[in-house]
């Protein structure tokens, strides 16, 4: 019983919206080069990989955290379910490695304990915007603080996939995203690298990674990962985004059932409905 | 106070004593259990109790998030990831209460347009459109001082570049900008103000929510034909006809609510907002949360200086699109209520629609992004055009011209036959 | 209101079926506002921060005999005291009728670690901390209103109720003790 009037209403809508579409294909698509990764935490079923973040952890702490902060941090999630897993012995002996500021301690100065945050590179950040031109910004949240941009209709599909993996995507692609020569005619100012992802591709921070950087140690499996650039930045950046979404595997298992639970209740509700307005003309 | 007084009398004594001091129960009795309401009512109509759900929800949540929050500017913005990370259930809370915003919106723009298609405006309703107009109002202002409270890029530019637009005003401008930051520009003092008002601003919401049903259960609801209740057998008892609906569609409601809120909590936001409030560094592009798009694509429509200079011309037609709405009853001319009777009237109220949803996509858009082979600046300005057109020239000139289709002597009639009503 | 008119009443077989329709409903809608209150209310219980500070390592080596040092547990300080002998003795050797607070020295201390007193230090009646090394007890002695507490922490004199809690704690090793 859909009237014309409704199905013209509905075309014209889907011109309007097509409007922007055709648009869309002149405006130069700055992120052509982004290309997007398989994840195993994307999607309404998404988990992390527990392994990759014990592996990312190890990037970060062997390569990142020599420059980037990462305040947010408690040593305690590292054993937290839904992260790494490292053991609470683990996390005390590795806390206690790291020297944390407490004016109650003796000298100012004490071993972590698993309670404490990340305590940051020793270099001040006075010393590290003098060799880099900016403090090299806190790895907390900043796997939620980047994204890749998608065109129409393209956004309109991430709703239904729940696509939250912007910011991983654009890690890695950051990562390997550096080139020995800049392009014939750019301007690479002193003491900047060239990086065809970076936004005006001029970065002060240098490649972090080279193949076999970092060592891994074989899974408890015995699997193994090959040891490139390529590889530690997807671990890096799973790890970075389980830094920034610590909750996330507990939420989407949540999710999976409030959603079920609501589908069987609008079900009943609306069978209740109809029951209750079967002897009414309306 | 109202048209429906209850004749309720109590049997319990402990019932009578208390009704007799303050008749509360005869109250809840009359307005929502015995009050008649129009049987035809489709689900477009269900978006009323889903706001006043929606407004629960964001007050409850709101009020947790409340408990954790710090409003100081240097410890804002992590004390909502401790929210996040450490309060017990503290990242659902805080996704559903900002994925909640948005829901509300969504749902009070289908509100707000099923009554400009219904005609729900129309005299004797005025004042309750008006009540609604307001309570949008203050939803907006609600809307934009919790966005500045995370502390993030967006949050901070977003403050700074609205309560700009204070400073269009000639003359009395710059010192009202300064009063309502608390300083020279948006800093703590401006963020702990905004805290307080974000926090007081929903109560006036449920206060005038208040007003709003009051104002509603006077001449009771309008239906989709717009013909006005004859008698008993157009209306059912609110309770259980429409308590039982209104849940069901509450429950419906709540799917892609819980979709956003558990699977996708960050999508509807911008990736700016995760990086701490520098008042150094603008973000490459400022985007409002797209609730306020259109009313952004309008204002940054307006850049050309014609008597007054661009900002305060933009600055007039952003609050004008607005202020408008309130003089809906009086431009609308037509004696016919319902657009589905009103056959001229809809062609130009679902291009209204499309409008509106253009200009949402041109506030996220920069000016000079192509549209073909013209600009976003270029086309915005058509639908600035046509958004002021609608209500100010095509409303009073319809009522006049429009030839309207036979309206049904009731609402039962209707009812009967089917092809009247849609 | 009779808008019953609109209604046609009637017992039919789907009776019985329509009423099981609401009352499902009903109680899945419970279970539903019951799903929504507890998180709502849990959200108050202490969180992860507050909870990963629910036990503190003291290093006891550094705290010579007869010496004792002031820690923070869970928000309030604690005494962790390294007893002498003639403590020790001193306070075994008072009779359980002479306490307001009934309670032996060996119950207030581990068996093999007995020279160590460990003691939140808030005085039991209204919540100061007391001075130690004072008194006529040889304890502690409660500067606001006067309260006295032997070698065991207990109760001797003054309006305090009950002798200082003892804190739930057990040793790691000779060295180290966990307290909470």
């Amino acid at each position: 019983m859909i009237k014309i009037t409704t199905i013209f209403a509905a075309a014209l809508i889907s011109v309007g919206l097509a409007g922007p579409v055709l648009a869309q294909n002149d405006a130069p698509a700055e992120d052509a080069t982004i290309v997007k990764q398989h994840w195993s935490f994307a999607g309404i079923f998404g988990t992390y990989d527990q392994n990759q973040l014990q592996r990312g952890f190890q990037v970060f702490q062997q390569v990142c955290s020599a420059c980037h902060s990462a305040h947010l941090l408690a040593f305690r999630n590292l054993s937290e379910p839904g992260g790494p897993g490292f053991t609470e012995g683990q996390v005390k002996a590795l806390a206690a490695q790291y020297t944390i500021n407490d004016p109650d301690a003796d000298g100012g100065k004490r071993p972590g304990l698993a309670s404490d945050n990340w305590p940051g590179p020793d270099q001040s950040p006075e010393d590290l915007k003098a060799s880099f031109g900016i403090v090299p910004p806190d790895f907390s949240v900043i796997a939620k603080a980047r994204s890749t941009e998608d065109a129409f209709p393209n956004w309109l599909w991430n709703y239904f996939t729940t696509y939250g993996e912007g910011g991983p995507d654009y890690i890695h692609a950051l990562l390997n995203g550096y080139e020995d020569q800049p392009p014939a005619g750019f301007q690479l100012p002193d003491g900047k690298y060239y990086n065809k992802i970076f936004p005006a591709h001029s970065i002060g921070m240098p490649p972090p990674l080279t193949d076999g950087a970092v060592q891994y140690a074989p899974g408890a499996d015995g699997q193994t990962v090959p040891l490139t650039v390529d590889q530690y930045s997807r671990d890096v950046a799973a790890y970075l985004m389980w830094l920034a979404e610590p909750h996330l595997d507990a939420d989407k298992a949540a999710g999976f059932r409030v959603f079920t639970f609501l589908i069987l209740f609008a079900v009943l509700m609306y069978l209740a409905k109809q029951r209750l307005w079967r002897r009414v003309e309306h | 106070m109202s048209a429906h007084d209850s004749k309720y009398v109590p049997t319990h004594p402990v019932a009578k004593w208390v009704e007799d001091r303050l008749p509360i129960m005869g109250f809840a009795k009359s307005t929502l259990i015995d009050y008649p309401t129009p049987k035809n009512l489709n689900y477009w109509w269900t978006f009323g109790g889903i706001l006043a759900f929606m407004l629960g929800v964001q007050i409850v949540t709101g009020i947790v998030l409340a408990m954790h929050y710090t409003p100081n500017a240097l410890l804002a913005f992590d004390s909502v990831e401790m929210i996040k990370r450490d309060v017990n259930g503290g990242r659902l809370i805080q996704a559903v209460h900002s994925t909640g915003a948005s829901m509300f919106f969504f749902a009070v723009y289908i509100h707000i347009f099923r009554g400009l298609y219904f005609g729900s405006y129309k005299a004797p309703r005025e004042i309750l459109w008006i009540l609604g107009v307001i309570i949008y109002l203050l939803m907006m202002a609600t809307a934009f001082f919790g966005y500045v409270l995370p502390w993030g890029q967006m949050s901070f530019w977003a403050a700074s570049v609205i309560t700009n637009i204070f400073a269009a005003i000639p003359i009395i401008g710059d010192p009202i900008l300064q009063l309502l930051r608390g300083g020279f520009a948006v800093d703590n003092p401006t963020l702990n103000r905004f805290f307080s008002l974000h926090y007081l601003f929903p109560f006036i919401i449920a206060a005038v929510v208040a007003l709003h049903i009051w104002a509603l259960h006077v001449p009771g609801n309008n239906n989709p034909i717009g013909v006005d209740v004859k008698s008993d057998r157009d209306t059912v008892p609110f309770h259980p006809f429409y308590t039982v609906k209104d849940f069901f569609a509450v429950v419906v409601f709540c799917i892609p609510f819980a979709w956003l809120a558990f699977f996708a909590p960050d999508i509807l936001g911008h990736a700016d907002n995760y990086i701490m409030a520098n008042p150094l560094q603008t973000p490459p592009h400022i985007v409002p949360e797209w609730y306020f798009l259109p009313f952004y694509a309008i204002l940054r429509a307006i850049d050309f200086n014609f008597i007054l200079d661009s900002k305060l011309l933009g600055v007039i037609f952003f609050a004008g699109s607005i202020l408008i709405l309130f003089f809906v009853p009086w431009l609308d001319t037509s004696k016919v209520r319902s657009g589905n009777f009103r056959p001229a009237f809809r062609w130009f109220y679902w291009l209204f629609v499309i409008n509106f949803l253009l200009l949402m996509w041109y506030g996220a858009q920069e000016p000079a992004t192509a549209v073909g082979p013209w600009t976003v600046a270029d086309v915005s300005k058509l639908s600035v055009v046509y958004y002021f057109a609608y209500f100010i020239v095509i409303l009073p000139l319809l009522g006049r011209f429009e030839r309207p289709r036979p309206l049904p002597t009731s609402i039962s009639e209707a009812v009967l036959k089917p092809a009247a009503a849609h | 209101m009779a808008t019953e008119s609109n209604l046609a009443h009637s017992e039919t077989p789907n009776q019985g079926k329509r009423d099981f329709i609401f009352v499902a409903s009903a109680a899945v809608g419970v279970v539903a506002v019951g799903g929504v209150v507890w998180p709502l209310i849990n959200q108050m219980n202490p969180d992860a921060s507050v909870l990963a500070l629910s036990s503190t390592e003291v290093d006891l080596s550094k705290i010579e005999t007869g010496q004792a040092v002031t820690i923070k547990w869970r928000g309030s300080p604690v005494f962790v005291r390294n007893r002498t002998q003639k403590e020790i003795d001193e306070a075994r050797a008072v009779p359980m009728d002479q306490l307001k607070d009934p309670e032996l020295d060996q119950d207030r201390v581990m068996k093999g670690h007995d020279n160590w007193l460990i003691m939140i230090a808030l005085c039991t009646h209204l919540g100061c901390i007391p001075v130690g090394e004072s008194g006529e007890f040889g304890g502690w002695l409660c500067p606001c209103h006067g309260s006295q507490y032997d070698t065991s922490g207990r109760i001797r004199k003054g309006p305090a109720p009950k002798n200082l809690v003892v804190p739930p704690y057990k040793f790691l090793s000779d060295t180290k003790v966990q307290i909470g």
